[in-house]
C-alpha cells in the first residue's frame, strides 16, 4: 500500500507543477523497485529488512528523543540522545523516565507493576516482561492510558514554544513603529497572504476576523512541522493519525459551532430543491459534514507519510544498489524528491488552512439569493 | 485502515489538542490580535495618507486654477485700466483743446471787440477833430468873409435865393 | 491486503491521477487563457485537486 501511496502522491504533484523529470525519475523507481524485488539475494535481504524496519521506526512515535543510534561491534545498540518522562494512567498516575524502559530492550518497573515498549506502544507485562500475541501477532497485553511525553508531544512543545517567541517578537517589533523588524518582515507577507488570500475571499469581510487566529496558527504549525520532519532530526509530527485527527477535530467543532442558520437550513432542509430530494440530501449533506474534516485529516497524513516512505525507501536503496550508478541515481532522485518535499510541506498547510477556510465560509455564509 | 487505528494514540491526540489549543488562545492574545492591529493601523494609516495626499493634489489644483483666474482677471484689470487712462487722455487732450480753442476764440473776439471800440472811438475824435477843425476855419472863413458890409448883404441876399428856392 | 484490493487501490489512484490531470491541464489551459484570473484559478485548481484527493486517500485507506 505504502508503494500506492507514493505513487500516487508523485503523480499528483506533477500533474499540479509539470514536473516531466520527476515524472520520469519516477518512471525509474518503480522498475528499480520492482527489479529490487525480483532478484532478492541473502545478503540483500538483510538489508532490505533493516531498512525497512529503520523506515518503519523512524515514521513510529518513541517515547524518548534519540537523535541516532548505531550498533556497537558486540551488538550493542547505542542510542545518541535524551530521554522524555513517560505518563500512565493505570490505577493512579505513573510517571517516571524513559530511559528504564531502555528502547524495549528492558522491562520497567515501576510501583510494583511491569512495563515493556514493544513497536512505540507501552504494554503491562509481568517481571519477565512477556509479551503473549494473537494469531495476527499482535500483542494480547494490556495497554495502559498512555499520556506520556513522547518525542512528537515534546516536538509540538518546541514547536509551540518557537511559535509564540517567533510572533511574539513579531508583534513586539510592531511598537516600534508600523513596519515589523527581523523575522517580521519574512513573516509578514505571510501573514498578510493568509489573510488576503485565504481568509477574506473564503470567509468574507464581515466575519473572517474571528477564524484569523486559527487559520494562521493552523498555517504556521502544520508548516513547521512539516518542514521539522524533513531535517534529519527524525521528528515526524504530521505523520501522526492523532495529530491530523486533532487538527481536523478543531476544524469541526469550529465550523459547526460557529455556524448560522442558513448552514443548517442547507443541510437537513435544502431549499430550492423539491422536497423528496430534501430528503435524499439530508442524510448526503449530513455525512459530508464528517467527511469534509476526515478528508483534512487524511490528506496531511498520507501526504506526509507517503513523502516520507518515498524518500526514506530511495535513501535505502542507495545502500542496496552496491554499484555507483544506482547509488547515484538514488542519490539524485532522493535529491530532487527533498526538495519537492519542501514544497509539499508548505502547500499541504496551505490546504489545510485554505481548506478550513472553505468550512469556515460555507458555515458563515449568508444565503439571502434564495 | 486497521494499521491506522492500531497506531492510533491517544496521549499524542490528547497532547496534541491541548497544546494546539492553548498555542491557538496564546498566539491570539500576545500575537495574532497585536500583529493584525498593527498590519490594520498600517493599512488605514497608508490609506488616509495616500487619501490626504490625493486631496492635497486637488486642492493644489484648485489652487492654481484659483492663482490662473486671478493672474487672469488682474490682467484683464490692468487692460481696461489701461485703456481708461488712454481714453482719458484722449479726452483730456481734447477737452484741453477744445478749451484753447474756445479761449482763442474769445481772445479773439474781445480783440476784435477792443479794436473796433478804439477804431470807433478813434473815429469820433477824428470827427470831433474835423468838426472843430471845419468850424474853426469856417469861423475864419465867415470872419473874413463877413468882413465888409457888402460882402454880408451879398451873403444874405444869395441865401435869401438859395432859401427861395428850397 | 488480498490481491482485490491492490487492484482496486491500482484503480482508485489511476481515476485520481486521471481526474488530477484534468484539472491540472484544464487551469493551465485557463491561465493561458486568462492569465489575470491565474490567482483565482489556482485557488480553486487546488481546492478541486485536494477534494479529489481527498477521496482517492480515504478509498486507499478503505481498501
Amino acid at each position: 500500500m505504502h508503494r500506492f501511496l507514493g505513487h500516487y502522491y508523485l503523480s499528483d504533484m506533477q500533474n499540479i507543477f509539470s514536473l516531466k523529470t520527476i515524472c520520469l525519475l519516477f518512471v525509474f523507481v518503480t522498475t528499480f523497485s520492482f527489479a529490487k524485488e525480483t532478484k532478492a539475494e541473502a545478503g540483500e535481504n538483510d538489508i532490505k529488512t533493516e531498512i525497512k524496519e529503520y523506515i518503519d521506526h523512524h515514521l513510529l512515535d518513541s517515547y524518548d528523543f534519540s537523535l541516532f543510534s548505531y550498533t556497537k561491534d558486540n551488538g550493542e545498540h547505542v542510542y545518541v540522545g535524551f530521554p522524555l518522562p513517560v505518563i500512565l494512567w493505570d490505577d493512579g498516575l505513573k510517571v517516571f523516565s524513559s530511559s528504564k524502559l531502555k528502547h524495549g530492550e528492558t522491562v520497567a518497573e515501576v510501583g510494583g507493576n511491569y512495563y515493556k515498549s514493544y513497536h512505540g506502544k507501552i504494554y503491562k507485562t509481568d517481571a519477565e516482561g512477556t509479551i503473549t500475541y494473537d494469531e495476527a501477532h499482535h500483542p494480547t497485553n494490556v495497554k495502559p492510558l498512555d499520556f506520556s511525553i513522547t518525542k512528537n508531544v515534546f516536538t509540538i512543545l518546541i514547536v509551540g514554544l518557537l511559535m509564540f517567541l517567533m510572533f511574539g517578537s513579531m508583534a513586539k517589533s510592531y511598537k516600534n513603529g508600523a513596519l515589523p523588524k527581523g523575522m517580521g518582515r519574512f513573516l509578514e507577507p505571510i501573514v498578510l497572504y493568509i489573510r488576503d488570500d485565504i481568509a477574506i475571499p473564503n470567509i468574507g469581510k464581515k466575519h473572517y476576523k474571528r477564524y484569523m487566529s486559527f487559520l494562521l496558527t493552523i498555517f504556521f504549525f502544520i508548516w513547521i512541522v512539516n518542514l521539522l520532519g524533513l531535517t534529519p532530526l527524525g521528528v515526524n509530527v504530521t505523520n501522526n493519525i492523532a495529530v491530523t485527527l486533532a487538527l481536523a477535530l478543531l476544524t469541526f467543532l469550529i465550523t459547526n459551532f460557529t455556524a448560522n442558520k442558513s448552514y443548517w437550513g442547507h443541510i437537513f432542509w435544502m431549499p430550492g430543491v423539491p422536497k423528496l430530494m430534501r430528503i435524499v440530501l439530508a442524510p448526503i449533506e449530513l455525512l459530508g459534514i464528517f467527511i469534509k474534516p476526515f478528508s483534512l485529516l487524511i490528506r496531511l497524513y498520507a501526504n506526509i507519510t507517503a513523502g516520507h516512505i518515498v524518500l526514506m525507501s530511495i535513501i535505502g536503496m542507495m545502500f542496496i544498489f552496491k554499484n555507483w550508478i544506482g547509488s547515484s541515481l538514488s542519490f539524485g532522485l532522493a535529491f530532487a524528491l527533498s526538495l519537492l518535499e519542501l514544497l509539499v510541506a508548505a502547500l499541504q498547510a496551505y490546504i489545510f488552512t485554505m481548506l478550513s477556510a472553505l468550512y469556515f465560509g460555507q458555515a458563515v455564509e449568508e444565503h439571502d439569493d434564495h | 485502515m486497521e494499521k491506522l487505528i492500531n497506531e492510533f494514540s491517544i496521549g499524542l491526540f490528547f497532547w496534541m489538542l491541548v497544546l494546539f489549543v492553548a498555542l491557538v488562545f496564546l498566539l491570539r492574545k500576545f500575537a495574532w490580535k497585536p500583529i493584525l492591529d498593527a498590519v490594520e493601523t498600517r493599512e488605514s494609516g497608508i490609506e488616509n495618507a495616500l487619501k490626504a495626499a490625493e486631496n492635497a493634489k486637488l486642492e493644489m489644483q484648485n489652487l492654481q486654477a484659483d492663482n490662473e483666474r486671478l493672474l487672469q482677471e488682474a490682467r484683464a484689470e490692468r487692460e481696461a485700466m489701461l485703456k481708461d487712462a488712454r481714453e482719458l487722455k484722449a479726452k483730456m487732450i481734447a477737452d484741453a483743446e477744445e478749451d484753447a480753442q474756445a479761449k482763442a476764440n474769445k481772445m479773439i473776439e474781445q480783440a476784435q471787440a477792443a479794436i473796433e471800440g478804439e477804431k470807433k472811438a478813434a473815429m469820433a475824435e477824428l470827427k470831433n477833430h474835423v468838426a472843430t477843425l471845419s468850424l474853426e476855419i469856417a469861423e475864419k472863413v465867415v470872419r473874413d468873409e463877413l468882413s465888409s458890409k457888402d460882402k454880408q448883404m451879398e451873403l444874405v441876399e444869395s441865401m435869401l435865393v438859395d432859401a427861395k428856392l428850397n | 491486503m488480498t490481491g482485490l484490493n491492490f487492484i482496486g487501490a491500482g484503480l482508485i489512484v489511476i481515476g485520481a491521477a486521471l481526474g488530477i490531470g484534468r484539472i491540472g491541464g484544464q487551469a493551465m489551459d485557463a491561465i493561458a487563457r486568462q492569465p489575470e484570473a491565474s490567482g483565482k484559478i489556482q485557488t480553486a485548481m487546488l481546492i478541486a485537486a485536494a477534494l479529489i484527493e481527498g477521496i482517492g486517500f480515504a478509498a486507499l485507506f478503505a481498501a
